[in-house]
């Protein structure tokens, strides 16, 4: 084949007409900046359809992990909500069983997900105001007022505290008569993306991987049908950082929970298949499917060949996906639904076992009804409508989306290389390398939408008339929550009794200074009416708080 | 973009508009009022014309407290160490002033300065005051505005003052040595013991601090810098830095710090003390003098115009340099014997 | 000759975690030639006017999007007219209703950028509001 020949070469001839073709002045990169061909080829993308692909249900798992995956059973739409009171969450989560709704999802306010009860200073103007304000088992009965525990799963998006609040939900799941190995859902309780980025944290790390280590052991005896850990990439990416570096970092996390795991001399196949994901689903529909695709690969390889697991389901990566919040805009927020439902889309094309849709109004403030109602009609109608949920990995052996998946497995493990030589996940995030590497990602990806490279139609483009105001209806927290909430902590101290409150407060001092499994001692803390703030502040006492490390 | 009501707010707040009679900065750092040395601080570093009179009131009270510098390469754990050392010398019931330098960037003049971040716990202490600087552009101004901004906290009645710098260079021990004793901090790996030494760390250090010493490697560091201490010193009746082992993240081997720093000052004696202090004030005198000339002669006598026409005629450097210095001794003469120059006129 | 540079407090109050834009503006402050003091996460209002009286800055940055900025803004205007600093630009963002922004505004609490706001827009906003500050000061 002599380039004399290049006429008679299709590709070299597309390639010679592409050249002398006109091009638009953009850039022509992936969302996290990648560069991009204009073509992908089967010389672009070499896999090995056996090896690399495997089939759904089948290891690697790249083409998902059921055999049957949407025609066996729709991914769960799983809508996140919670503000203000127990009692007003409890509503909304009733409101969305009645349309439909499959599962449900638990935002706390950012005192009770940073150990605080509702009548501390430190709360104050906070209470409700983002998610709901659970202080003591009190409040977790009213949230589930009404709804039966043994028959919902239950997602608790909370980390720091995550082991606490387990243990008010185990103990509301026992006064609702329903016993622990009944419970289902998922509680988040993944810390070190917390250091990371999302900043909601309690102890500093050893202390915080014990207690989750303390989860996972007492879940895989008692509560067998709770995902113990959600390991997030989801916070990751809104914080800024690319896809590749969302895939990397949070499997880096997870692989540090099964180590901590395996080294408390757990075995792993009892708890890692109780162990779950979570990712971003931005506006890169190609990238996003290929970072899902190549997360179960990763996760498959490193579970079984790397940590030996024999079961499985320990192999398989399971995830819930959001769509990206920092995608929406707060000029013209209709055009948020478009956005939401590509994402959507993306993440149901990848495979992903349970799915929330952002709500057009979320850059203004928490989401209206109707918001929330249009958000979930979007995923019923890609699952009624369009067709697409009939077909497992439906772009499997694309050139592109293939190049793509294994493109993003090489860039994870350069990083992982990196993380090792930094001594670690945990080094790393004590470094701040982590958090400087997500913080540069995010900074180059504002400077490139500052200067036009990268486009926000209604920001930087098709911007309409400055100082129109959207007029949308905006979703208020009573400031009553507030009163309501200490009103009700003064009175559950008064009522309760109080020697048996002390009591189970030092037997979870003696646990946290021992080595007495803690989760134990938080479900009798819930039921001796201890509330979270008391709790956390026994463990503060004895682990003292983490510190942020210098980042800037 | 909202633009009567941005106009509404901006009029609310203008600077300046009370008339009603303040107390003076001077009556304000006398009474105790932090704003009053944080301004004090902003003057010194911004070469401002009021620093040198209120400076002449503040006088009579510098030289009190004990200055404990600070330096390293990046990431061993200074702004952790100083966190630590304020603990404990309030603890003991110190009150302590830190002075955290931070480059400016060389491309925008601008700075990121997140050392109190590192310090939180400090801040609700009405004991201790935190104040962060750049470095701005040169190391000679840096270390004159540092030293400036020492004197004042000193002179505001704090016990401690801790400047710390980052880096490893020339231009932060300049600045660090205004201190009465120096620490130079260094961790295993990141703050490699060779290349530190190459650096000259050795010539600026009292105290010799291997930090995050639970990390592989730390032994060895200790036991590296120590030879070469001794190697350095022994048998000429020099001061050996002493190798202190802490890990200042879990608050281990602080008074260990504290010790090596007063086993420092032991040996100067009140008079060795009294006698580096005195030289370090010469070297202070130099800088302010350097800035001074600077400013009377080159500035304000336009001297960048002159050098250039004397390029433009086909002068040397030197050639320059030679006919500029004979007319600024010119020009100081003829200042010497008439007006005097009154800084601050021209702002 | 004075060689006055602005002087930035960014600050995170209250305990959400979001410090995506509060690194990205101090970022954005630098490369305009600013002097940037960044005080990190879950700072209480008396934390921030301590700090921003320590510093002696120029401006305070605030970014909240925990919706308690009807609550923090104001406090901490409070604790800086409390410290003799009340004559401080005080400018802030995060997720904030329209309205609430005039709110604020208009109280003369702080100058409020939006979502989507360009940061550079924030830089040049500080630059053009301390340049005219620093002119009207006495000498």
């Amino acid at each position: 084949m002599s380039r004399s020949e290049a006429g008679a070469d299709p590709r070299q001839a597309w390639q010679q007409a592409y050249d002398k073709g006109e091009k638009r002045d953009v850039e022509f990169t992936t969302l996290s900046g990648a560069p991009l061909a204009p073509l992908y080829g089967p010389e672009d993308a070499p896999f090995d359809a056996e090896r690399d692909l495997g089939l759904p249900g089948q290891y690697p798992y790249t083409r998902g992990v059921h055999p049957t995956m949407y025609r066996g059973r729709l991914w769960t739409m799983r809508q996140f909500a919670g503000f203000g009171s127990a009692r007003q969450t409890n509503e909304r989560f009733k409101y969305l069983l009645k349309h439909g709704q499959t599962g449900l999802s638990t935002a706390f306010d950012f005192p009770t997900l940073m150990g605080y009860d509702s009548d501390s200073p430190r709360a104050k103007g906070e209470v409700g105001q983002v998610g709901v304000a659970i202080s003591s088992l009190r409040d977790m009965r009213a949230l589930f007022d009404g709804i039966p525990m043994g028959e919902v799963s239950t997602s608790m998006t909370i980390n720091g505290p995550a082991p606490i609040m387990l243990g008010f939900y185990i103990a509301c799941g026992e006064a609702q008569g329903v016993s622990k190995a009944k419970l289902s859902g998922t509680i988040q309780n993944d810390i070190l993306k917390e250091y990371q980025a999302q900043h909601a944290w309690l102890v500093p790390a050893e202390p915080a991987l014990r207690m989750i280590v303390d989860v996972m052991d007492y879940c895989s005896r008692e509560v067998p049908k709770f995902n113990t850990i959600s390991i997030s990439g989801y916070h990751i990416r809104e914080a800024g950082s690319t896809a590749a570096q969302e895939l990397a970092f949070t499997l880096a996390n997870g692989m540090e929970y099964v180590r901590r795991g395996v080294e408390r001399g757990l075995d792993v196949d009892a708890f890692a298949p109780r162990l779950s994901f979570f990712f971003d689903s931005h506006l890169d529909f190609f990238e996003e499917i290929a970072k899902f695709r190549a997360a179960r690969r990763i996760w498959a390889r490193h579970m079984k060949e790397k940590v030996g697991a024999k079961d499985p389901r320990s192999w398989m990566l399971r995830f819930h996906t959001q769509t990206a919040g920092v995608s929406l805009t707060a000029q013209q927020p209709e055009n948020n639904i478009v956005r939401t439902a590509f994402e959507a889309m993306a993440a149901v094309l990848g495979g992903t076992q349970s799915l929330h849709t952002n709500s057009m109004d979320e850059t203004l403030s928490l989401p209206t009804e109707k918001a929330v109602k249009i958000a979930l009609r979007t995923q019923q109608i890609i699952s009624e409508e369009t067709e697409v949920a009939h077909v497992a990995d439906p772009l499997g052996g694309s050139w592109y989306v293939e190049a793509l998946t294994n493109r993003l497995e090489e860039e994870a493990g350069r990083y992982f290389a990196e993380i090792e030589r930094r001594g670690g996940v945990v080094p790393a995030t004590e470094q701040g390398w982590i958090q400087r590497e997500i913080h540069r990602s995010a900074y180059a990806y504002q400077r490139a939408l500052e200067q036009g490279r990268k486009k926000m139609v209604g920001v930087n483009c098709y911007n309409e008339e400055e100082g129109k105001v959207p007029a949308i209806e905006l979703h208020r927290i009573d400031p009553s929550v507030e009163k309501e909430q200490v009103e009700g902590l003064r009175q559950l101290r008064a009522k309760r009794d109080a020697a048996k409150a002390k009591g189970a407060l030092d037997d979870v001092r003696d646990a946290a200074k021992g080595s007495d499994n803690l989760l134990q001692r938080f479900v009798a803390a819930a039921h001796a009416d201890c509330t979270i703030g008391e709790i956390a502040d026994v463990l503060r006492e004895c682990f003292g708080e983490y510190k942020e490390p210098r980042i800037l | 973009m909202r633009d009567g009501s941005a106009a509404r707010y901006n009029a609310r707040t203008v600077e300046g508009t009370s008339k009603s009679p303040q107390p003076s900065l001077s009556e304000r750092f006398a009474r105790g009022d932090k704003g009053a040395l944080a301004r004090a601080i902003s003057w010194a570093e911004n070469n401002d014309p009021r620093f040198p009179a209120l400076f002449a009131e503040l006088w009579p009270k510098v030289g009190r407290a004990r200055r404990i510098g600070v330096t390293g390469p990046p990431g061993a754990g200074k702004s952790t160490l100083v966190n630590e050392l304020a603990r404990a010398t309030r603890a003991q019931g110190r009150t302590v002033g830190i002075l955290a330098v931070d480059p400016s960037s060389p491309f925008t003049g601008g700075a990121l300065l997140g050392d109190r971040i590192r310090m939180e716990e400090r801040t609700a202490d009405s004991g201790v005051y935190i104040r962060s600087m750049a470095s701005r552009k040169s190391h000679g101004g840096l270390s004159r505005a540092a030293v400036d901004a020492c004197d004042a906290i000193d002179a505001f009645g704090i016990d401690d003052v801790v400047l710390e710098t980052v880096g490893v260079g020339q231009a932060e021990y300049d600045v660090v040595s205004a201190a009465d004793t120096v620490l130079v901090v260094l961790c295993p790996g990141a703050g490699d013991g060779i290349q530190a030494m190459k650096a000259g760390i050795l010539e600026v250090a009292d105290v010799l601090v291997v930090n995050k010493a639970e990390l592989p490697g730390a032994d060895r560091l200790v036991v590296d810098l120590s030879e070469a201490a001794h190697i350095r010193t022994a048998g000429r009746g020099r001061w050996t830095p002493p190798v202190v082992a802490a890990s200042a993240g879990r608050g281990e081997g602080i008074e260990d710090v504290l010790a090596a720093i007063e086993a420092h000052r032991a040996h100067l004696g009140d008079a060795g003390l009294a006698a580096a202090r005195r030289e370090k004030r010469v070297a202070q005198v130099r800088r302010v003098f350097d800035e001074r000339l600077s400013e009377l002669l080159w500035d304000r006598g336009g001297w960048t115009g002159r050098a250039r026409g004397l390029l433009d005629g086909g002068a040397s450097t030197y050639d320059v340099v030679a006919r500029l210095v004979a007319g600024m001794a010119a020009q100081l003469q003829e200042q010497a014997s008439g007006a005097t120059p009154g800084r601050g006129s021209t702002t | 000759m004075s060689e006055r540079k602005i002087r930035v407090l960014v600050a995170k109050p209250g305990l959400d975690g979001h410090d995506r834009g509060a690194k990205t503006v101090a970022t954005v402050l630098r490369d305009h030639g600013m002097e940037v003091v960044y005080t990190g996460l879950h700072q209480t209002p008396e934390m921030i006017a301590e700090a921003a009286m320590q510093e002696d800055v120029d401006v305070v940055g605030l970014s909240i999007l925990s919706g308690a900025h009807m609550e923090l803004f104001p406090r901490v205007r409070e604790e800086l007219v409390k410290r003799g600093k009340g004559d401080v630009l005080l400018v802030g963002g995060g997720i904030i209703p329209y309205d609430d922004m005039e709110k604020l505004e208009q109280g003369g609490y702080a100058r409020l950028f939006g979502p989507g706001t360009r940061t550079d827009d924030i830089a040049e906003y500080i630059k053009a509001e301390m340049g005219r500050r620093f002119a009207q000061e006495p000498a």
